[in-house]
């Protein structure tokens, strides 16, 4: 299908992006398009201006510094895959980014983008909530920082006021040995996850000191699992412990009901994917 | 765009069109008659839409025509121009890697960027690059023979 009919204007700062933000009734920024073009091409969106914030200089950096890893607005998917730096920094989202779409897609689709959009089925989200990101928002009227585990309400349905352009993503980066969790279900590599889970643990003399484990796809929003959490912590990492974990992912996930699986088919996907990513993450042998 | 043209450089040669609100892959098909870019989903599942943007590949179709007034685009149309664009046809033609086609822009634009970055791509790395392109008649597994002997020959003959 072909878009219904916009009026499209080139940002050139990010003080001119967000003032026609806050005199617009009806704009969208356009990043990577990557999921707007497709709605707008769909006809699911009809906004009345498109801002591109393709040309505002200075949005693309990755930085890290006093311990956090910054990601601005127009850093693409690809561009932080190719980063040695992020990887380091953040050991789950370099797992989590190769199943982000795919290469085309990585070339254009922002992380920002992802984040701000919400789609309950993105990697980055659910990696926000678990590694507990800070989403920086922005206004003509200032800036404002938001817990990304406050962020997601529902179906694309965030904090983020019309007005308001996210301009950073700011991720704790891992401590020394924390080891990321990170598996889904999707029907070929790259495509949209039907259940999957994200997450980060850290062992301290040898017991499990940290644990964030996050549940998405299969529910409206990112699910951080603190119950979960409550019975990994202080315990030592043995085949016992993932396979009771695994357990009680499998209770704790409140999966919707969809036309390719049933509430306790996917209960049980998401045993059987707990254990895997537990094992992995834990580095026990295979079962 | 100060007096509603979209300037950009398509293939090498500058152009200059007036604006469409529609995306990059009706502008090239329908302004400029530049067919080998095909449009198949129109919503970025295909992959068969890919142009280069700037120096990656980019699905046309989730491209606005407006976005590229100063961008350089290369298409399907001058991808034989280089060695690596040159050796995957000559792969597809001797593999059969298609059948009616439709996918085979799309397919080779994709293919070109990963012998750009990895001269020697295992299967499952190629099977990886092209998951963002999709081929109703081939099962793929042509493919991938002819992607990875393309990749072969650009070796074979890298320093001549
Ligand atoms: C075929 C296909 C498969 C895909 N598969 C996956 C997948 O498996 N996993 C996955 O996570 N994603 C997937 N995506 C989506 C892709 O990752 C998108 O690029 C990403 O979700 C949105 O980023 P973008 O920069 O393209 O945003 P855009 O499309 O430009 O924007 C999306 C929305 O977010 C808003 N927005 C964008 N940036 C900002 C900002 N800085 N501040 C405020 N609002 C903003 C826009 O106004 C718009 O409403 C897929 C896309 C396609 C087409
Ligand atoms: S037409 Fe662009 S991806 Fe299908
Ligand atoms: S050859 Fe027909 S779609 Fe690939």
């Amino acid at each position: 299908m072909k878009s219904p009919d916009f009026s499209y204007v080139r940002a050139t700062s990010l003080d001119e992006a967000l003032a026609m933000l806050a005199d617009s009734e009806d704009a969208v920024i356009l990043a990577g398009g990557q999921s707007l073009v497709a709605a707008l091409n769909l006809r699911l969106q009809a906004p009345e201006l498109v801002i591109d914030i393709n040309h505002i200089p200075g949005l693309d950096r990755i930085e890290l510094a006093e311990g956090k890893l910054r990601i601005g607005p127009l850093v693409r998917h690809a561009q932080l895959m190719a980063s040695a730096e992020a990887a380091r920094a953040l050991p789950l989202i370099a797992q989590a980014l190769p199943h982000v779409a795919h290469p085309a897609i990585r070339n254009r689709g922002t992380t920002c983008g992802s984040l701000a959009y919400g789609d309950p089925a993105a990697e980055m989200p659910a990696c926000a909530v678990a590694l507990d990101a800070t989403l920086v928002l922005a206004s003509r009227d200032g800036t404002r920082e938001v817990p990304a585990r406050d962020f997601y309400d529902g179906l694309y349905e965030t904090r983020r006021a019309p007005h308001e352009m996210l301009i950073e993503a700011r991720f704790p980066a891992a401590p020394e040995g924390a080891r990321a969790m990170f598996a889904e279900l999707a029907v070929r590599r790259g495509d949209f996850a039907s259940l999957g889970l994200a997450g980060q643990l850290h062992l301290d003399a040898g017991a499990i000191a940290a644990f964030d484990l996050v549940a998405f796809a299969s529910e409206p929003a990112p699910h951080l699992l603190t119950g979960v959490a409550e019975l990994a912590l202080g315990q030592r990492p043995d085949a016992r412990l993932a396979a009771d974990l695994a357990q009680a992912v499998a209770e704790a996930v409140d999966p919707l009901e969809s036309p390719l699986a049933t509430p306790a088919m996917r209960r049980r996907q998401y045993r059987a994917l707990a254990e895997r990513c537990l094992r992995d993450a834990m580095e026990l042998a295979d079962a | 765009m100060p007096d509603d043209l979209i300037r950009f450089t398509l293939n090498g040669r500058r152009i200059a069109v007036p604006s469409t609100r529609g995306h990059l892959g009706d502008l090239l098909r329908h302004e400029l008659g530049e067919t080998g870019t095909h449009i198949g989903c129109e919503h970025g599942v295909c992959g068969a839409c890919n142009v280069v943007m700037d120096g990656r590949v980019t699905r046309s179709c989730l491209t606005l025509a407006v976005q590229v007034d100063g961008a350089e685009i290369e298409t399907i149309e001058h991808a034989g121009n280089d060695r690596c664009g040159a050796a995957l046809q000559d792969a597809f033609v001797a593999r059969n890697a298609f059948q009616c086609g439709y996918c085979t822009p799309g397919m080779i634009m994709t293919a070109r960027e990963l012998l750009s970055e990895n001269a020697a791509p295992g299967r499952a790395e190629i099977r990886d690059a092209i998951s963002g392109n999709l081929c109703r008649c081939t099962g793929y597994q042509a493919i991938v023979e002819a992607i990875s002997d393309a990749a072969e020959a650009l070796r074979e003959t890298a320093d001549d």
